[in-house]
């Protein structure tokens, strides 16, 4: 009936592929967390500033990118961007583009929503010692607000390493891919493949993921006795 | 000499390795009003607080009605339809009606029939003044009103101590008065109670006896009239000035 | 845009629509009871299943969609347990649904504030009655937010169904930009489908969120 799929595993390249299948999801991922990590923190803080037509243009992205699925925007980007602008990208690149862009929105509300959480008082006694807008935000907003960030950050930062299991659709070879490609191709040797490849797959992403997951608990859990001091 | 309906013998209480409550002994006669004061972080809420089971304790006794209690969940809830508390963020249920939250522990803890139980929570209602607001949501009330349910809600228990954890502390200068004349009413129709506050004229008004805490211990046990006139310690003294009295 | 082509995939996408949301209808249903058994459990420290429950959750939130649903579907009939695709689909949703949701009833459960359980417990209310009349229906109500949340993206989350070729709604617009090659035309109607169905959603969800806040901020 053939050997039990367990043993895809020992053979040829099959685990190194896999790892470098991985390796590929987690660089997008991690790309896209740096890149739309910055400019989300530079979105968020401008979302704060009393610009209305700013902070519209800004909402309005945020909730583009919130309403249609992240499917939907990976074939959005990869399909149609080629044709209006006449560019044509590398599947990995428009992926980690659309994930930046993802993160950045995503993470601007985060920033937004800790940078107005600090009490008012706060703002005003430094507006009353003379600082300037931006000294403002240096030396009272952000550093009152970070710890608020980092959990939620955290979070964002997990899903979005899961999301980039969806990166085969648009032809990434990433780590599922290469699961499919050595499904197939031994799969008459081994009939239950299927079965041990996607379990692998699924413990690799937990291994990636939990300690993040973690880490953001016990953050939060620090965060909040903190602020209750 | 009757015994007194609460006798508190050498209570400990520590939180951790920090010691809140030190070698407390008092005793509450029937039908009396004793008043706790002392500056904040006394202990005076840890104390009333372990007089319902909120706080557990280290050491000692209490006494309540001839019964040494043993401090276990079952007891606590037994000895709770017999011991009130308001406190001072008067919580009522937010997703019930005033009625409701009155009725809740009558009817629930009690066992009582419900008719029964609406006919006395309307009556006491109306001692406050809040009959019209039956059906009324929490949010729908000012912080005094609440307040006035809130010691309906533990007055409908038929509890034999009443305990007033600062309950004025949270309220509107307005509306502070209206509470205090409801204690007060209480005290006339002589409700055992053990009252926390901050409000020297209505501890004065209405305190038995004074029991003035600091650091967890009691400095000194003095009846009411004397306490404001000519307290026995030094520290009692300045607590009284630093507080206008 | 050429709206004869968006005129004439109209029926194919509201049957897509349909089933995308007959599809997000069940499971969050579905991943509404587990989750709010699972907080329970978690909630009354059940003994064994509490161990149980907090291993589903670290396992499903840190796992994706896509490969809980190509192990669910490509994965178990290998080893004898087969499901259709819809069944896959719904299943996946239930088990990742289960576990956000779980979270967001456990937050609500433990954010009622410790002065409302005093007060409970001080007319003599039992841990049951406590349970049942003060923290339950309070926690239900903080956790209407989080639900809302979960409920928005459990709902994108069924786009990604398309890989096992259900034809709902993002498996319809990638049919059709297979077949016809319209990828603007059908691309465009699928984001306002979804927008179509979010966007009120969102409204009234958020509407609620404020109705039921009322009530905690009673005190």
């Amino acid at each position: 009936m053939g050997h039990s799929g367990i043993s895809i595993f020992f053979e040829g390249a099959n685990f190194l592929r896999l790892l470098g299948g991985l390796y590929v999801s987690a660089k997008i991922a991690f790309l896209s967390i740096f890149f739309g990590g910055i400019l989300g923190i530079v979105l968020g803080v401008l979302r704060t500033l009393h610009n209305p037509l700013l902070r519209l243009l800004l909402r309005l992205y945020l909730e583009f990118f919130r309403i249609v699925p992240t499917i939907v925007l990976l074939f959005l980007f990869y399909y149609i961007l080629p044709q209006s602008f006449n560019i044509n990208y590398k599947a990995d690149t428009v992926g980690t583009i659309v994930f930046s862009l993802w993160m950045a929105a995503e993470m601007s509300d985060i920033v937004r929503g800790a940078l107005i959480s600090v009490p008012m008082h706060q703002v005003e006694s430094g507006k009353a010692i003379g600082l300037s807008t931006v000294q403002l935000y240096r030396y009272v907003l952000v550093p009152q607000s970070v710890h608020l960030m980092i959990p939620a950050t955290i979070n964002l930062m997990t899903r979005i390493i899961k999301t980039t299991s969806l990166l085969l659709l648009i032809s990434v070879v990433d780590v599922i891919n290469v699961g499919q490609q050595i499904i197939e191709a031994n799969s008459h040797r081994y009939q239950d493949g299927a079965f041990w490849v996607y379990g692998f797959i699924f413990i690799l992403y937990f291994i990636l993921c939990y300690p993040l997951s973690r880490l953001a608990r016990r953050l939060e859990r620090r965060g909040k006795a903190g602020a209750n001091g | 000499m009757a015994e007194p309906l609460l006798k508190v013998e050498h209570l400990k209480k520590s939180y951790g390795e920090k010691r809140v409550l030190e070698d407390i002994s008092f005793e509450v006669e029937e039908g009396s009003v004793v008043v706790l004061l002392g500056p904040s972080g006394s202990g005076k809420s840890t104390l009333i607080r372990c007089l319902n089971g909120l706080e557990a304790f280290q050491g000692g006794t209490i006494m309540f009605n001839g019964e040494t209690v043993r401090p276990s969940p079952k007891n606590w809830r037994r000895l709770r339809q017999q011991i009130g508390m308001v406190f001072q963020s008067y919580d009522l249920f937010p997703n019930m009606t005033v009625l409701e939250n009155i009725l809740l522990g009558a009817v629930k803890v009690q066992k009582r029939k419900r008719d029964e139980a609406a006919r006395q929570a309307m009556s006491l209602l109306k001692e406050v003044g809040m009959e019209q607001y039956a059906n009324a949501y929490p949010r729908q009330l000012s912080g005094g009103q609440k307040q006035r349910v809130a010691i309906v809600r533990a007055l409908e228990l038929n509890p034999k101590l009443m305990l007033f954890d600062e309950v004025t502390a949270s309220l509107d200068p307005e509306m502070v008065r209206g509470v205090l004349e409801i204690i007060l009413r209480l005290a006339r129709e002589k409700m055992t109670m053990i009252v926390v506050t901050h409000e020297m004229n209505f501890a004065r008004q209405i305190g038995d006896k004074i029991l003035f805490l600091e650091d967890g211990k009691i400095l000194e046990e003095t009846p009411g009239r004397q306490f404001f006139t000519k307290p026995q310690t030094e520290r009692a003294k300045s607590f009284l000035e630093s507080m206008d009295f | 845009m050429d709206w004869t082509v968006v005129q004439n995939s109209l029926p194919m996408f509201e049957k897509g629509f349909w089933l995308t949301l007959r599809l997000s209808f069940f499971g969050i249903i579905g991943a509404g009871v587990l989750g709010l058994i699972c907080s329970f459990i978690q909630y009354f420290k059940v003994p064994v299943l509490r161990k149980l429950v907090t291993a589903y959750v670290e396992l499903s939130r840190n796992t994706p969609l896509l490969i809980q649903l190509f192990f669910l579907f490509y994965g178990l009939p290998q080893v004898g347990i087969k499901f259709s695709a819809e069944v896959c689909g719904i299943i996946g949703i239930i088990f990742l649904g289960g576990s956000y949701m779980a979270e967001g009833f456990s937050g609500g459960l433990a954010g009622v504030s410790k002065t409302q359980i005093e007060s409970g417990l001080a007319i003599g209310l039992s841990r049951f009655q406590l349970a049942r009349y003060v923290i339950f229906p309070q926690g239900l109500m903080l956790s209407v937010p989080a639900f809302a949340a979960n409920v928005i993206f459990l709902i994108k989350e069924t786009s990604i169904f398309t890989v096992l070729a259900i034809p709902e709604l993002t498996n319809t617009a990638l049919d059709l930009i297979g077949m016809y090659y319209n990828t603007n035309e059908y691309l465009f109607m699928l984001v306002v489908a979804y927008a179509i169905i979010l966007i009120p959603l969102s409204i009234l969800l958020t509407w609620l969120e404020k109705k039921v806040r009322y009530g905690t901020f009673g005190n």
